[in-house]
């Protein structure tokens, strides 16, 4: 799904969705999951409404959104574009791809063009291995792909 | 009432299959064949031919392969209208080699049911195993997958029934069963498949395993990647609990099973299981030391028996047939099928379901159909992902079992199987794997964390063209050192594909280092984007790939590239069949 991407954050969202999962075991990751949902990154307000409501220090919310490669601390662009760094989209030509995209958006992998549309990212492997190489834009999966095929799928996403 | 069966499981999505199935939905309402027909939709089957479309009626089953959504009025039209087949459309030979030379156990349902349904699922026998099940003693239950010799499909090997027997035998008041569906391996899509669909197949393998330990809760710890798998998953568990297949007292025997899902959050190492369990926790995912071992304390320090989503699927199988026919398929030591996801440059990709001990050589020349592109030779099969091995066409004959993998220097991971050709590199294949295995290690133990970045260094320094002789005697002293000092999987693996690849590919090694050649054309550094005039065919097929236009061409003339122009993309490196451009 396309990430909002608000920065107002309000603290009653937040409580709101501790309170959900509260009395679980092992709350921390579906809870900053679900903040990242509503923001598409995970805020610092957010990180200290956590730590305060959960008592726990924030280096310790840091600690693990730093160790997942799913959360972002920064905000990321309207449409999130992910190349297959599979194996198989690998020796396919995954990487001439990201190389082309790269060069086309003019931002290096984990970056968000000027105007916002759109954020470069990779993805280990998104099990698609006998369509590559694959790309990923929001929730479409585009398979078999190649350069040409690129730049008409970032046209439709208003390149 | 007569079906129409469309694969949708993520590859079919990826090929547009959900517009395909609307489409037919509208058209079959248009001419009022809604009465006689009703589209299913079905996980993928394993063979990747973009759309696969059957129509099943009473007494016949025509598939559809390539079916594009502009396909589909042309199907209903001439043939379910008129009753008379789209030939061109129909499988061919390919798709029958594919799916004849498989043995489908695991892999029965997909692509047959739709995974949303519960209903299709109990009408092929689902659930019947469960209802034994909880009908026998826990130790009968181990006992039966014990004698029918099923080990872990996630990679390890390590016999079930053993597993399930020590958590059995642990003691405490509460215990866990969790089903790890931290599908990491790049190149692996085996349980993403049965996930999608067949979800009740692991659920039903998941509350027999709960029976026979005594636990009351079951995780499937599922990758985040995986979004319509949860899905299904969740739709899976709701409907079993509705049925009265998951909850309080299944079927009156006061035997109470309930699972839930957890997403992962993207971590390689989580497919660990003690790092598995403390992300579950809700914690950084770090391994830890293992004994004590899950099985006696694991979730919440509770005995917890992890297995993978493979080895669930049999588990109903194994209680509804019974030990000996399933001990009856496969080699000595490795007992029953094995699914496989055939990908890279091979002709049919998909997932193979086949009995221990067939060939690598059946498996890419049989079902896969050989190379993808016939100019250009099968090189070497990669096995078991960033923790296995890359193995050459000199080992084609041999047996798929556990030993015989182990023996060479690779693993038999979770099936994971990418066939490369002679355009790929074997350097820069081992240097592709040390990133990931960099990027993906915990950090915990210092060779791992060091080691493996150094490896990665000096492969970068050998694919760049500055490599040096004393670099092989490098990488081999290190890559034992990280494999025999580090305290997970991870580590003790990680060093495989640069091994490996040193083993069986040493010559490709020997060109990078001391001629400055990639004799594959891919490592950027060591290309001249020049065409080699005696192998080009001039055919002219570089110079409609190029985007930029820097190729010259003209009917029965070699190619030129035009350097001023050239991005040094490589699209036409990797669209001449005759390896003319170096």
């Amino acid at each position: 799904m396309p990430a909002v991407n608000t920065s107002e954050v309000k603290k009653s969202d937040i409580v709101g969705m501790i309170e959900h999962h509260r009395e679980k075991k092992g709350v921390l990751i579906p809870l900053l999951q679900e903040v990242q949902d509503r923001y598409g990154y995970v805020p610092k307000e957010a990180v200290e409404i956590i730590a305060a409501e959960l008592d726990v220090y924030p280096v310790d919310i840091y600690g693990i959104l730093t160790f997942y490669a799913q959360f972002h601390l920064k905000p990321r662009g309207r449409h999130i574009i992910k190349v297959c760094m599979g194996t198989a989209c690998y020796i396919m030509g995954g990487k001439e791809i990201l190389d082309h995209l790269k060069g086309t958006l003019g931002i290096e992998i984990d970056q968000t063009t000027e105007d916002g549309n759109f954020t470069l990212e990779v993805v280990s492997c998104l099990g698609c291995c006998g369509m590559g190489p694959v790309v990923m834009v929001d929730e479409k999966f585009y398979g078999r792909c190649d350069l040409q095929k690129m730049d008409e799928v970032l046209q439709e996403y208003g390149k | 009432m007569d079906k129409i069966l469309i694969c949708t499981g993520t590859s079919g999505i990826a090929a547009y299959a959900v517009e395909v199935a609307c489409l037919f939905e509208e058209l079959i309402k248009k001419h009022k064949l809604d009465e006689q027909y009703r589209v299913v939709r079905v996980g993928d089957r394993g063979l990747f031919r973009d759309v696969l479309v059957d129509v099943v009626t009473e007494d016949s089953r025509l598939v559809y392969e390539f079916v594009k959504p502009e396909n589909v009025e042309q199907i209903v039209i001439e043939h379910l209208v008129g009753g008379r087949p789209v030939e061109k459309l129909l499988a061919g030979k390919d798709y029958e080699d594919f799916f004849s030379g498989q043995m489908r156990i695991v892999l029965s349902n997909c692509g047959e049911i739709d995974p949303e349904d519960i209903g299709e699922y109990i009408a092929r026998g689902g659930y019947e195993a469960l209802k034994t099940a909880v009908s026998m003693e826990s130790l009968d239950i181990i006992e039966t997958v014990t004698s029918a010799g099923l080990r872990g499909r996630g990679g390890g090997g390590f016999p079930t029934g053993l597993k399930w027997k020590f958590c059995f035998e642990a003691q405490g008041d509460e215990k866990y069963v969790v089903c790890n569906a931290d599908e990491g391996d790049p190149g692996a899509f085996m349980d993403r498949s049965v996930l999608e669909g067949d979800p009740h197949s692991v659920i039903e393998g998941m509350a027999i395993a709960g029976r026979a330990i005594g636990a009351a809760s079951g995780v499937i710890y599922c990758r985040a990647e995986y979004p319509l798998a949860v899905k299904r998953l969740q739709c899976a568990i709701d409907d079993a609990g509705a049925r009265g297949f998951l909850g309080d007292n299944i079927m009156g025997t006061g035997f109470s099973f309930d699972i839930e899902i957890m997403q992962g959050a993207g971590a390689f190492v989580c497919g660990e299981e003690t790092a598995l369990i403390a992300s579950i926790e809700g914690k950084r995912g770090l391994p830890r030391p293992r004994p004590p071992f899950p099985a006696v304390k694991g979730l919440w320090d509770k005995p917890t028996n992890i297995n993978n989503v493979e080895t669930f699927a049999n588990v109903r199988h194994i209680i509804a047939k019974g030990a000996d026919w399933y001990s009856s398929i496969g080699t000595d030591g490795s007992k029953g099928t094995k699914v496989f996801a055939l990908a890279g440059k091979v002709k049919n990709t998909g997932l193979v379901e086949v009995p221990m001990g067939t060939t690598i050589k059946d498996l890419v020349f049989g079902l896969g159909g050989g190379m993808a592109r016939k100019m250009v030779k099968f090189k070497a099969v990669q096995l078991g992902g960033p923790s296995g091995g890359c193995l050459p066409e000199s080992l084609a004959d041999m047996s798929i079992d556990y030993e015989s993998i182990t023996g060479t220097g690779a693993i038999m991971g979770s099936g994971g199987m990418i066939i490369m050709d002679q355009q790929t590199c074997m350097v820069d294949v081992a240097r592709y794997f040390l990133e990931f295995t960099v990027e993906e290690s915990c950090g915990q133990c210092t060779p791992c964390r060091v080691g493996l970045r150094r490896m990665l260094d000096v492969l970068i320094e050998i694919t760049d063209g500055r490599g040096k002789p004393k670099h092989m005697t490098f990488l081999k002293e290190m890559g034992e050192t990280v494999k025999s000092m580090s305290l997970c999987g991870l580590g003790q693996t990680a060093p495989n594909p640069a091994l490996t690849t040193m083993r069986y590919f040493q010559d490709e090694y020997d060109l990078h280092v001391n001629k400055k050649e990639c004799p594959a054309h891919v490592c950027p550094e060591l290309l001249k984007f020049k065409v080699i005039e005696d192998k080009c065919a001039k055919c002219g097929m570089c110079q409609k790939t190029c985007p930029v236009d820097a190729i010259e061409w003209k009917k029965g003339e070699v190619a030129r590239i035009d350097l001023e122009k050239c991005t040094e993309c490589r699209s036409c490196i990797r669209a001449c069949p005759f390896m003319a451009i170096e």
